[in-house]
């Protein structure tokens, strides 16, 4: 294939073919055609968002009560660059200070071995206890010093960060719910049978519904555990409830998948004789990742919406976090900030579904379905 | 005159040399689909002998249970009376010795032609050595002229092309018997008479037995030896048996000048549009004659001694 094909079924792959008509404008096809398809993917588009941002100017000049006032877009904009330069300040000052406590840390621990020296030398043994006592101390606080970790208040950025943490461990372990199970409900009618009960009734349930359940069953476990735990409770709570309501997409795709596998397909294990593995492994699997990874793509979706609700009653320090506490401190940027976060979550939420369009694109046998 | 007389009268103890055992036998085979109201009978009472290395073609209309027949003698299907039977024994299931080729080519969509190929390979033979099978794999696609699309999936080739796919796939099993279902019907007529050639000259090389199901009466002829008609369903039977003695290899367009193809295809047809006819009139028939409702109604029969006061008598009288 040549480089240009390549680079039109990546545009289809990556579920972005807005970049084909600059790809074919580039090699010099029909520039009328590419102009028209540019047209459609990019000015229409952007002529779509410049009304709604005056729509949005308009509105917020407009829907203004005694405390309170809808930001505009510049408004939202402003808030949204000081967020991130207060991330960038906040991460700058965490540097300074953590230089200076490294070279703390060196002063310290050369104190430490300097009075150590000063004690092996002294001979009267009291003196010398005390010397090395001192050294320890020492040693302890170079120790401290060196181990330094920022405690200041999680930015923007860092809330985002988290968030992307929970959504993708929450799916994570979804999946490795869902696939298996849907397996099994897709190879055995008896086994759909029995779980066909818990799907129906479980599919529609919200996700603050589970949250107190959730969150009582990970305070027990906890309660229950010796050792200092790995996540902290309020990132589990999160996490297993975007479990709890992503599963459900994949579960019931992956059952429609490997249910529906072209019969002839099974014709051919047949023939050929394959085992039970070999069918699952070289027949359903394959036939069936399509509609798994669409499954897998509504979850994952799904899963991000419901991230910020849990982030809000759990108090993971995530965005449905910084929204929630935006909400209650008040200030004059309040809503600003909120708006702008809300832009944020609908942004990565496209990133996310461009990624999971990607990944089906991959399995999909070289047939990129639309996105 | 003077009449000879053999002093001993010679006995004729060695007669015509016995037929070889039939590959394969269909005995008293019925097969339906569906139970109760919603049943079907597709085939019934099918009866038929597969000669070893011979090329039997069956033709029928569509609808005739073709698919169903070569089912039953993959082993997909099992036949609900009667028996299939491969070198005798009765057949319990798919198996490489019996390869079929599916009508709609049934190739795995995330597979290249090799790994297609492959698949089937590494199953069978899964006790040769990696090397021996990768160039049996290559052997294959090479025997069915894919060699420069040996990396592209089925979707990235012609109808053609992917019947090859097919074709070799189940070639590379080296089954004993191939069984073709309609592998040529959604090809365009070019790409066919090229795929009947090549079918062909498999068959001649790999001398194996193969039957081959199809609706076309002229591809019947061209490549079987003998061709047997499939009655329409449903409860469809077979038809008589044709017996196509033609020189091979046979010549297109001169075969459509040759009496015997022409008077040999008229009578295959004309057989097969008769029959349907019958079968269309029978239904028409069956269809206008007024019909009569009976009454839900049990018959009064003067009651006889019941049976089982009889048995119970002749139970106690054993005890």
């Amino acid at each position: 294939m040549s480089f240009r094909g390549f680079l039109i079924k990546v545009c289809h792959v990556t579920g972005l073919p807005v970049l084909e008509p600059f790809v074919r404008l580039a090699y010099g096809e029909d520039p009328k055609e590419q102009f028209r398809g540019i047209a459609k993917f990019i000015l229409v588009p952007l002529l779509a968002v410049g009304l709604f941002l005056g729509a949005w100017s308009m509105a917020a000049r407009v829907v203004v009560t005694d405390s309170m006032k809808l930001p505009g877009p510049g408004e939202t904009w402003n808030a949204g660059t000081q967020l991130f330069a207060m991330h960038f300040e906040q991460r700058r000052a965490d540097a300074e200070k953590q230089r200076e406590k490294a070279r703390s840390a060196i002063k310290l621990y050369a104190q430490a071995k300097a009075t150590e020296k000063i004690a092996q030398k002294s001979e009267d043994p009291a003196k010398q206890k005390a010397l090395q006592a001192r050294a320890s101390v020492l040693k302890r606080q170079a120790l401290d010093a060196a181990n330094y970790v920022p405690s200041s208040a999680p930015t923007f950025v860092d809330q985002i960060i988290t968030s992307l943490k929970t959504v993708f461990f929450g799916f994570m372990v979804a999946t490795l719910i869902a696939v298996p199970i849907g397996i099994l409900c897709g190879m055995s009618p008896w086994f759909n049978a029995a779980f066909n009960p818990f799907i129906q009734v479980f599919k529609p349930v919200s996700p603050l519904a589970w949250l107190p359940l959730a969150g009582l069953v990970i305070v027990w476990w906890y309660s229950s555990l010796q050792s200092e735990p790995f996540f902290s409770k309020a990132f589990l709570i999160s996490a297993i409830t975007v479990s709890l309501c992503s599963l459900w997409p994949t579960l019931v795709n992956t059952t429609l998948g490997v249910a529906s596998v072209d019969k002839d397909y099974l014709n051919v294990a047949r023939v050929l004789n394959l085992s039970w593995s070999q069918r699952l492994f070289k027949i359903i699997l394959p036939a069936s990742l399509p509609l798994m990874f669409a499954g897998l793509r509504i979850s994952l979706g799904v899963g991000w919406m419901v991230l910020i609700a849990a982030d809000m009653l759990a108090q993971n320090p995530g965005l449905g976090k910084f929204v929630w506490d935006e909400f209650q401190n008040g200030s004059s940027l309040t809503y600003a900030r909120i708006a702008f976060s809300v832009i944020v979550i609908g942004l990565i939420g496209l990133l996310l579904d461009r990624f999971m369009i990607f990944l089906r694109n991959l399995v999909s046998f070289g047939n990129p379905a639309a996105a | 005159m003077s009449i000879a007389t053999l002093a001993q009268p010679v006995s004729r103890s060695s007669p015509l040399p016995e037929p070889p055992p039939p590959i394969m036998t269909m005995r008293g085979v019925s097969k339906g689909f569906g139970q109760g109201i919603t049943r079907t009978e597709v085939l019934s009472n099918i009866n038929l002998k597969i000669r070893p290395g011979e090329f039997l073609a069956v033709v029928g209309f569509s609808g005739s249970g073709k698919t169903t027949f070569t089912n039953l003698l993959a082993g997909l299907e099992m036949p609900d009376e009667g028996e299939v039977l491969f070198e005798g024994q009765p057949i319990t299931g798919p198996g490489p010795e019996r390869g079929l080729v599916f009508q709609n080519y049934s190739l795995l969509p995330w597979l290249t032609v090799r790994g297609n190929i492959a698949l089937s390979v590494n199953r069978v033979f899964s006790h040769w050595p990696s090397r021996k099978r990768r160039d049996h794999v290559e052997k294959f696609i090479n025997m069915v002229g894919l060699k420069h699309a040996a990396h592209r999936r089925p979707h990235e080739l012609s109808g053609g092309m992917r019947q090859r796919t097919s074709l070799a796939r189940t070639l590379a099993m080296k089954p004993k018997v191939l069984l073709l279902d309609e592998p040529l019907s959604a090809l365009d007529a070019l790409t066919r008479s090229v795929l009947q050639d090549e079918i062909l000259r498999i068959w001649r090389e790999e001398q194996q037995t193969c039957l081959m199901i199809t609706n076309d009466v002229d591809e019947a002829i061209i490549v079987a030896d003998r061709i047997v008609a499939l009655n329409p369903g449903p409860r469809a039977s077979l038809g008589p048996m044709f017996s196509v003695e033609l020189a091979r290899p046979r010549n297109r367009t001169e075969l459509n000048h040759d009496e015997y193809f022409k008077g040999l295809r008229n009578a295959v047809t004309n057989y097969l549009v008769a029959v349907r006819q019958k079968d269309r009139d029978d239904q028409a028939a069956r269809a206008s004659q007024p019909r009569f409702e009976l009454p839900e109604l049990e018959p009064i029969v003067p009651s006889k001694p019941s049976v089982s006061v009889f048995s119970r008598s002749v139970s106690n009288s054993g005890q």
